[in-house]
């Protein structure tokens, strides 16, 4: 028995040694997604570019605006004083802030009028414009409270203990709150989705094409050596994916793994059984390599990339959507990466997602054995 | 135990609205050569899938080898081979390395000596390490069947092994099949060329799902009654209505340049040239012909036809 399914997984990558595409596939691709991604999925939100419309063009007025270009969020692309000049820079992206200080602004803070300035956000961009807005509206805060402060001290030469309350955030597990250390450990769960479910519906599916697997019927293999056959070669490559993908993002990215390694391993070999599932279920419906790779593309990967809170958090979805993505094995690997990376938590916190993929898994493993079988009679 | 090595009945296999094989029964003695012809769609490949046993019967009964045809199907499975259509092989591996690999799925002890033999045997040996998917057609089929070859199987089931391939490796593939003949290997083939059946022991006419026939060359002769003349005129188009509307004519087949017509009485044929010669057409020639396995085949299947509308 042993000895054809290891013929099998001979054959196979044999095949694969050959068909250079496939094992560019498996093996560079992922490299090359980590580290574009590692790159290129960048949500900070730093170095907004903003434009200054300085009418007032005081002490104060140029004060205001260092100290906004100061705070490390903003970059000063220019400042100028035509209010009509704002429109271009804003079309043509060159600034996605515009910031008009109006005339007067310094002489008003000093006799203490209320003073007011616009600022014109590119909101094509929400994300930027959301954050940005508020970054600016905390620093003027600031800014005017210290400026009561000096001027209080000034008038009446005393200290003021002005109460206020000053948060002291700590964020913990990602202090730099780098979207990198949020993405890379993500990027595993994709590639190993990727990778495994893929490959293994193309590589069932192409022997289903050329018309091998008909030999292979006649000829008396047994349906579970075929099957192990055919899974073994992507489960491996899908154990090197896991071992490089960690070791770009440790040794590359400096992202060092928080929790145990060996759990981090054992359930990504869980999410594998239901990786490599669908990819068996998308071979027994797909008749040809392309359907297959359209199928496992559009109705499966780019829903559960989109659906498992890899960017978008899940809690941020209407309800009848976050039912659906309970079904997604990627949403639970996605919990487990991240809660294993970067905060370091253990079995103990993750034994519900671990479970829900292990069901989830076995159901579609099964459901995909039944009708493989099915087929092969 | 007779010397039947196959012994299959009520054969059938439907699917959503078309019966593709339609009760059939056949048997088959060691040794022997079975030709499996009939137009495109009448079901030959189906036939031969439910035989290998890729597609599963709806319901039949019987032996293969001296096991039970659908209890122990695994075991005929170490005894027969299959060569598919599309000559299925690794276009990625050696030719070296598909014969392996069957071999080894098949577990040959020593694939080795057997696969020089094969190579020898297809004349393949100076090809072996070339990818198969750079063969030609008529090297594809070959290497396909040395694949089918490496067990040693028993039976073989070829489902039209010549279609695409050149007319010169088609005489070297039919030279292969007449030495594993000897070697008492059984063959079962499908063609559409009905010249290719007449080199078989035995022919089966497949029509509509159904065996119309199934004998050896020299008996449906025998079968056809009556007597074919081959008429060969100026005008081919109007002759054949001419002689469509004779009513004592049984049938009339045209070839291209000539007309085939069927009769029961020589005598009929000064009927025929009268006929013609009324309607002002140039005879050139009429002779009288032995049936052609064309002839037979498109008079049964005229006559299955004829029984179906009833």
């Amino acid at each position: 028995m042993k000895g054809r399914i290891f013929h099998i997984v001979k054959k196979e990558f044999l095949q694969l040694k050959k068909d250079k595409k496939m094992l560019g596939m498996s093996i560079i691709a992922p490299i090359l997604q980590l580290l574009l991604l590692g790159y290129a999925a960048n949500i900070d939100t730093k170095n907004i570019p903003v434009v200054f419309c300085d009418m007032d063009n005081s002490r104060i007025s140029r004060n205001y605006s260092e100290t906004i270009t100061n705070s490390g969020y903003f970059v000063k692309i220019k400042t100028i004083n035509d209010i009509n000049e704002i429109d271009s820079y804003i079309n043509y992206g060159k600034a996605s802030i515009g910031i008009i200080i109006p005339v007067n602004f310094g002489k008003n803070i000093i006799s203490g009028k209320t003073v007011e300035i616009q600022g014109i956000i590119d909101g094509s961009d929400s994300n930027t414009a959301t954050i940005g807005m508020n970054y600016i509206t905390m620093i003027t805060r600031e800014y005017t409270q210290d400026f009561l402060i000096k001027k209080t001290e000034k008038l009446k030469k005393i200290n003021i203990n002005t109460q206020k309350i000053t948060p002291e955030i700590r964020i913990w597990y990602n202090p730099e709150l780098k979207s990198r250390n949020f993405m890379v450990p993500g990027i595993l769960g994709l590639l190993l989705m990727v990778t495994t479910l893929m490959l293994t519906s193309l590589a069932i599916v192409k022997e289903k094409e050329i018309g091998t697997l008909e030999q292979l019927i006649v000829s008396p293999i047994k349906p579970y050596e075929l099957l192990l056959g055919k899974l073994i070669p992507f489960i491996i490559i899908g154990i090197i994916d896991i071992i490089l993908v960690l070791s770009v993002a440790s040794l590359w990215f400096k992202i060092t793994i928080k929790g145990n390694e060996i759990l981090l391993f054992f359930f990504s070999i869980t999410f594998l059984i239901s990786t490599l599932g669908i990819g068996l279920f998308v071979s027994t419906i797909a008749s040809n390599q392309q359907q297959a790779m359209i199928v496992s593309m559009f109705f499966i990967m780019m829903p559960m990339m989109y659906m498992s809170g890899f960017i978008f958090p899940i809690e941020n979805m209407p309800f009848s959507i976050q039912i659906i993505t309970y079904v997604m094995p990627l949403r639970y690997y996605f919990n487990i990466v991240r809660g294993i990376f970067l905060k370091g938590i253990g079995f103990y916190e993750l034994w519900f997602d671990f479970l829900m993929m292990l069901i989830i898994g076995s159901i579609i493993f099964t459901i995909s054995i039944l009708r493989f079988k099915k087929r092969i009679g | 135990m007779n010397d039947n090595i196959i012994e299959i009945y009520n054969l059938t296999k439907k699917f959503k609205t078309v019966t593709a094989v339609d009760n059939i029964n056949l048997k088959v003695k060691k040794g022997e050569m079975l030709g499996i012809v009939g137009p495109d769609g009448a079901g030959k490949t189906t036939a031969i899938k439910l035989l290998c046993g890729i597609t599963i019967p709806d319901n039949s009964t019987g032996r293969m080898l001296q096991y039970d045809f659908i209890k122990e199907k695994e075991k005929i499975k170490n005894h027969i081979g299959y060569l598919s259509q599309k000559f299925s092989l690794y276009t990625d591996l050696t030719v070296d390395e598909n014969i392996e690999f069957f071999a080894e799925i098949h577990r040959v002890a020593d694939y080795k000596t057997k696969r020089n033999e094969l190579l020898q045997f297809t004349r393949l040996l100076d090809f072996r390490k070339r990818l198969a998917g750079k063969l030609s057609g008529g090297m594809k089929q070959k290497l396909a069947l040395a694949c089918t070859l490496i067990h040693t199987p028993d039976i073989i089931f070829l489902d039209e092994p010549t279609t695409g391939v050149d007319p010169v490796s088609r005489r070297d593939f039919w030279k292969i099949l007449f030495d594993l003949l000897k070697k008492g290997i059984t063959i079962i083939l499908t063609t559409p060329y009905l010249d290719e059946a007449e080199r078989c022991s035995r022919i089966s006419m497949m029509h509509n799902g159904k065996f119309l026939i199934i004998d050896s060359f020299k008996n449906i002769k025998k079968q056809m009654k009556g007597f074919i003349f081959e008429v060969v005129t100026a005008q081919i188009r109007k002759t054949y209505k001419i002689l469509s509307d004779i009513s004592a004519i049984d049938e009339v087949q045209t070839f291209g340049d000539r007309v085939n017509i069927l009769i029961q009485k020589k005598e009929l044929i000064e009927k025929v040239k009268k006929a013609l010669k009324s309607e002002k057409i140039k005879i050139i020639s009429v002779n009288e012909i032995s049936p052609s396995l064309e002839n037979i085949f498109i008079s049964l299947i005229k006559e299955n036809l004829k029984k179906e509308k009833k």
